[in-house]
């Protein structure tokens, strides 16, 4: 039984462990993302996230963003060209690849995942940037 | 406290009214009639970043990502022995220019984002190098900005050739506004001025200041992506990036300030103000800003009896809005300005070419031309 609990508690605290690191995680990564954002989006995407009509695409409450997280992040590393429609309006134009490597692409998605009325608690890896390929 | 709950929407509205920013004096209009039209050229080219013409009509396109394309007869050819380019950001290769006396020394100078020398990151450099077959040659690296910085912003970068044969480039604060545009010892935020091999005129304004780069010309700039000699003052005239707003289009002279961060019509990206200062003694005003930005890229001047009714005026291309803007000068005062082809794309480029016909960088596009309907 004494086993049985310590075996118990030792999940348990594993298990926090890993939430509270991944937590500890995402929140580094979403402040360096910040940093990112307003070095290389925030020309077009402006201040909180809102685009211009017209012009530039929403990522606040984006549907594209928030339901296409693997297009989202290939838009980033590479590019994105031609009709796309972000919260039902459509956009036909070029953002072209700002040159981020892999670790600053999952910082800015964590970023931008998680701001302005986003919410995504799953954390973009460094790893998962680097298996989406051209 | 009755009182005081009286006061607060007053300070409020006070409050709101310093964020509220100046308009430009003149609006954008459409035009009332318009008797040209456009048509894609050179098409497929990502970026096309600068752009120049040979002497046999053939065209020199810089692609941001680091192509140099040769355009002739209707084919693009890859010219090899281009600068290597920092292709972050707003870096890349950036304009293009050959030397006036072209004919008879084949000099082309080109401006690119670079990682050479200090510092990991880039910085704006400018090369010449000569044209020979599909390759260039005689590589010389004029001068690089230093140091490097991984952040994304402000490079500039035009070229242009004065009347006496000067040599100047725009490099902007490469996002250190506080840093480097009022600090004559550091690159960035300048408007340079060279020898066409690159020695420092023995006439530029800070050759006798302690610990300043020699070949800044002019200082105070943001970005500068736009630069001409006006056709007959022979001046150099640059338009440069705001923050969000307060673009503008200034004479770039010997020695000036043009006063960025601590003058501005411009406030932060996040709403915040940046400075409360518009104007102050020894700083430049601008011939005209630009409230809301336009985020101005290209510049032209029309000379040419293609567009008649345009003599005169100047072409700027917007960013922002994706429309070329036609202003219409008098005395050096902005007087009238139109949009001209709206949703034509993100227009990085504009140059008026020897033949007299006006042409476009268009992103996601590549050269397009202006032509009479
Ligand atoms: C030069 C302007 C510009 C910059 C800088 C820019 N974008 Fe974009 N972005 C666009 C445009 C334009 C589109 C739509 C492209 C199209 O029409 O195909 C877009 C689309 C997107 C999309 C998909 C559509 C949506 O709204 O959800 C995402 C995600 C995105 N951008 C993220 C970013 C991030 C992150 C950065 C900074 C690393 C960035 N962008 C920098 C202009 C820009």
């Amino acid at each position: 039984m004494k086993l049985f609990s310590i075996i118990c508690l030792g999940f348990v605290s594993i298990t926090c462990n890993t939430i509270y690191s991944q937590n500890k995680d995402l929140d580094e990564s979403i402040k360096r993302g910040k940093d990112i954002y307003q070095d290389f989006c925030i020309t077009c995407h402006m201040g909180n996230g809102e685009g211009l009509a017209g012009a530039f695409p929403p990522l606040a409450k984006s549907d594209f963003l928030m339901n296409n997280r693997a297009k989202s992040i290939h838009a980033i590393k590479y590019g994105l060209q031609g009709e796309v429609v972000v919260n039902g309006k459509k956009y036909n134009s070029v953002m072209a690849s700002q040159g981020l490597t892999d670790d600053e692409v999952a910082d800015v998605m964590n970023y931008i995942t998680n701001s302005w009325g986003n919410k995504n608690e799953k954390i973009v890896t460094v790893k998962e940037v680097s298996e989406v390929k051209k | 406290m009755k009182k005081l709950i009286f006061i607060i929407p007053f300070i409020t509205i006070a409050l709101s009214a310093c964020a509220q920013q100046t308009e430009s004096s003149v609006k954008a209009e459409d035009p009332k009639t318009l008797s040209y039209t456009t048509e894609v050229v050179v098409s497929d080219i990502p970026i096309a970043w600068g752009l120049e013409f040979l002497p046999d009509g053939s065209m020199l396109i810089t692609e941001k990502a680091g192509a140099l394309i040769h355009f002739k007869d209707g084919v693009k050819t890859n010219i090899t022995g281009a600068p290597e380019v920092y292709n972050r950001g707003q870096g890349g290769f950036l304009d293009i220019k050959l030397h006036p006396d072209y004919a008879n020394n084949g000099w082309i100078y080109m401006t690119y984002a670079s990682s050479e020398g200090e510092g990991t990151g880039g910085n704006t450099a400018l090369m010449r190098a000569k044209l020979s077959g599909t390759s260039l040659t005689n590589q010389e690296v004029l001068y690089k900005a230093g140091p490097n910085t991984t952040r994304g912003q402000h490079f500039g970068s035009r070229i242009v050739f004065d009347n006496d044969g000067y040599l100047y480039f725009s490099a902007g604060e490469r996002g250190d506004h506080f840093v480097n545009p009022q600090d004559l010892t550091k690159d960035n935020g300048k408007i340079y001025r060279l020898y066409d091999d690159g020695r420092i005129p023995e006439d530029n304004p800070f050759v006798n200041t302690p610990n300043a780069k020699k070949a800044i010309w002019s200082y105070g700039h943001r970005n500068p992506q736009g630069m001409i000699k006006h056709p007959i003052t022979g001046e150099i005239w640059a338009h440069e990036h705001g923050p969000q707003g307060g673009d503008e289009i200034n004479i770039v002279k010997k020695g000036k300030n043009y006063g960025w961060p601590v003058i501005s019509y411009g406030i932060n990206y996040d709403n915040t103000i940046l400075t409360e200062l518009t104007a102050k003694e020894g700083m430049e005003q601008p011939l005209f800003y630009w409230v809301p930005s336009i985020a101005p890229s290209g510049f032209a001047m029309v000379t040419s009896d293609k567009y008649p009714d345009w003599k005169g005026n100047l072409l700027v291309g917007s960013l922002k809005f994706g429309y070329v803007e036609r202003l219409v000068l008098e005395n050096n005062k902005v007087i009238k300005r139109e949009k001209l082809f709206e949703g034509v794309g993100r227009v990085r480029n504009v140059v008026q070419a020897p033949d007299g016909f006006i042409y476009l960088g268009v992103e996601g596009k590549g050269i397009v031309k202006v032509i009479p309907n």
